[in-house]
């Protein structure tokens, strides 16, 4: 298959485009903001909408109410933007209405800095808003993956009647790479019933809402969310493990640092260290048990998390490795990256050498 | 034996859980029988807010959303441009949530001239909430925020929607209304079903703002508060037309 | 008679606002009924003088009152 060069924010927009989505509303901000720029021009040309909203607050409501009717809808932003959409998120969860959500995150906190960083892991992972919820967070390490991940993304959203995020950062969203437009897994997709499409004089009214007034019915209706959250647990927790077979170091990372992980891996192989890296796909479900299994091998020292921020994914890779492994942390806060020096470094110090 | 008047198809048999003399129930059904009367009861997708009204969406019997508190708009915004040509949206929100916390959106959904109706409560108080300080409540009202009640000093003057939206090219009529009386009732009903033809002629965003009565926390007995609506309410609150751009075809 | 009014007493809330805007003055607070919501529902004592003009089911804000004309 052909090979196309295509900047990340723009690959994530036309993988938007390509998974049948014709709507989006957005609000501009650094560093995503190629992706509404991109839309703006081609949603028109397929008889879609692109809307520029007041504010992300704004853009979230209307991605709530579209998505409501049934229709495959996106918003996009960056970190920032994205604190300010999580009253939508919350909301979104609660009535169950499906969508993608992009943050390219940048440094934080307050205003930060545009350059990329990670340090919303909690935020996506844990949720921002109010409320016993979950959202399938699927993290990119490239642009083909950002490109699959938003495809993938969009069915999630349906299946489970949920939002689903894909969580980029500055780099992924920045940078130009090789992208084939290959066919991802074809799945199964639910009808929308519940969809506000007009009764047509033909069915009792559908009614998108998260308000459950009454303790039973709100208690009900969190069980039932909570079921379904464990069958994501169940089936869509993805992660990938590179050389981890046999390593004496075996990293932990997700999206852009993963990369430099990797590099340094190949740093620590010139010294005669093996390293392996362990890549969370999904932070939300975050691959617990196939973390443990990874660094239960005996030839595993130490884990060494990598992020960019002070240490957000390390508190998940403490509840998966339970103790049973020393962890050790390199991470830079603030849009600065940790260079394969500084990672090799770190992971020769956790084992002493 | 000729049946003169019984309740809309536009509502749904749910009992309402207003309080005795609450006008949201007046104008839910003059919402509903404008919708029964112009048959587009099943091409119809309400917003619901949050306030004292939040329940609407168990009221209407056409789809709606519940939205988050002031955002309705927005989520009507998005209902419209992905919904099929024909489908008619409106909103239905109190003075705290399309005043105060909703303010952006109903401005920005003005400007771009949504096609949508907007249904605008203004009860000069925070009802579900218990009878707090609105944008709308009037000078020296007393609330159980400004209990001594309201200063221009402190909170100043309270705000005016149709005037303040008429201004706007994308607010293609503005009218406000009461429903104390027949005569009024009439006319707000009148009001309501103009917006909504203008609405699918798609002239723009339609808006009709109803003076209403909120007797639990203005702590007066239905028939009173209506009195008080009409000697404090509508000498700040005149009614009419603000906005009549478009003509009904 | 000209018109005849029917109330569905138990969803009645005894605002009194039909009372108001009854041309004939024809409408009551039932004193003697106490629904199940607990209050005082309206009715209507003299049904003869009924003219079926529906201001009462208009305003009515529980959409209870139906109204018929003879």
């Amino acid at each position: 298959m052909e090979k196309e060069l295509w900047k990340g924010n723009e690959a994530i927009a036309e993988a938007a485009i390509r998974a049948g989505c014709k709507y989006f509303f957005g609000y501009p901000i650094t560093p995503q903001t190629e992706v509404p720029e991109y839309l703006s021009l081609h949603l028109p040309e397929i008889g879609g909408c692109f809307l520029q909203a007041e504010s992300e607050v704004a853009a979230i409501n209307m991605v709530y109410g579209a998505g409501g009717c049934g229709v495959r809808v996106m918003t996009s932003s960056s970190s920032p933007g994205i604190s300010l959409k999580q009253e939508g998120i919350t909301y979104l969860c609660g009535s169950e209405v499906p969508c993608v959500i992009i943050n390219v995150m940048r440094g934080g906190p307050g205003l930060g800095t545009i350059q990329p960083a990670q340090g919303d892991y909690y935020q996506a992972t844990r949720g921002g808003g109010n409320g016993d919820y979950r959202t399938p967070v699927l993290a990119p390490a490239n642009v083909q993956e950002a490109a699959d991940f938003v495809r993938m993304a969009f069915d999630i959203a349906d299946i489970y009647r949920n939002p689903v995020m894909v969580l980029a950062d500055g780099m992924i969203g920045q940078m130009m790479e090789a992208v084939e437009w290959h066919d991802i897994e074809k799945r199964e997709l639910p009808a929308k019933p519940w969809a506000t499409t007009g009764t047509q004089g033909k069915r009792e009214h559908n009614v998108i809402n998260s308000l459950y007034i009454q303790p039973e019915p709100c208690a009900e209706h969190n069980e039932k969310l909570e079921k379904k959250y464990k069958l994501i647990e169940e089936k869509e927790t993805r992660y990938e493990e590179i050389d981890a077979e046999g390593c004496e170091v075996l990293f932990t990372a997700y999206g852009t640092t993963s990369r430099v992980c990797r590099a340094a891996m190949k740093l620590l192989a010139d010294e005669g260290i093996k390293a392996g890296l362990f890549r969370p796909i999904t932070v939300w479900p975050f691959p617990y048990a196939q973390l443990k299994k990874a660094a239960a091998q005996n030839s595993v020292k130490a884990v060494v998390v990598a992020e960019l921020s002070l240490g957000q994914m390390i508190d998940d890779v403490k509840i998966a490795l339970e103790g049973s492994k020393p962890i050790s942390f390199i991470g830079k806060a603030g849009g600065l990256v940790p260079t394969p020096r500084e990672v090799a470094d770190a992971a020769k110090k956790a084992i002493g050498r | 034996m000729a049946i003169v008047y019984q309740k809309s198809k536009g509502l749904t048999d749910k009992e309402l859980h207003y309080c005795p003399g609450c006008t949201h129930g007046i104008v839910h059904k003059l919402v509903a029988e404008t919708l029964e009367e112009l048959g587009i009861i099943g091409t119809t997708i309400g917003v619901a807010p949050v306030g004292c009204s939040v329940f609407a969406y168990d009221y209407f019997s056409c789809d709606m959303h519940g939205a988050a508190h002031g955002r309705a708009p927005a989520v009507a915004t998005g209902i419209k441009r992905v919904s099929p040509p024909g489908t008619t949206v409106f909103t239905y929100q109190g003075d705290g949530d399309l005043a105060a916390i909703g303010t952006a959106e109903i401005v920005q959904a003005a400007m771009r001239g949504e096609k949508i109706t907007v249904i605008f409560i203004n009860n000069a108080i925070y009802g579900m909430t218990g009878g707090q300080m609105a944008p709308t409540t009037l000078i020296g009202q007393k609330t159980t925020t400004s209990p001594l009640g309201r200063t221009k000093e402190h909170a100043g003057m309270p705000i005016k929607m149709c005037e303040l939206l008429s201004t706007l090219d994308g607010c293609v009529y503005a009218e406000r209304v009461c429903v104390t009386d027949i005569p009024n009732l009439n006319k707000a009903k009148k009001a309501i079903r103009k917006a909504f033809e203008l609405q699918q002629q798609n002239a723009g965003l339609t808006f009709v703002e109803v003076l209403a009565a909120c007797p639990t926390n203005w702590g007066k007995p239905p028939i009173k508060a209506v009195e008080w609506l009409k000697e404090n309410m509508i000498p700040y609150y005149p009614l009419g037309v603000y906005k009549d751009s478009a003509e009904v075809k | 008679m000209a018109g005849k009014v029917t109330f569905c007493q138990d969803r009645c809330k005894g605002c009194e606002l039909c009372v108001s805007v009854c041309p004939k003055g024809i409408i009551v607070i039932d004193q003697e009924v106490t629904n199940r919501k607990g209050y005082h529902p309206a009715a209507v004592k003299e049904m003869d003088k009924c003219i079926a003009c529906a201001s009462c089911a208009k305003i009515c804000p529980d959409s209870i009152i139906t109204v018929e004309r003879l």
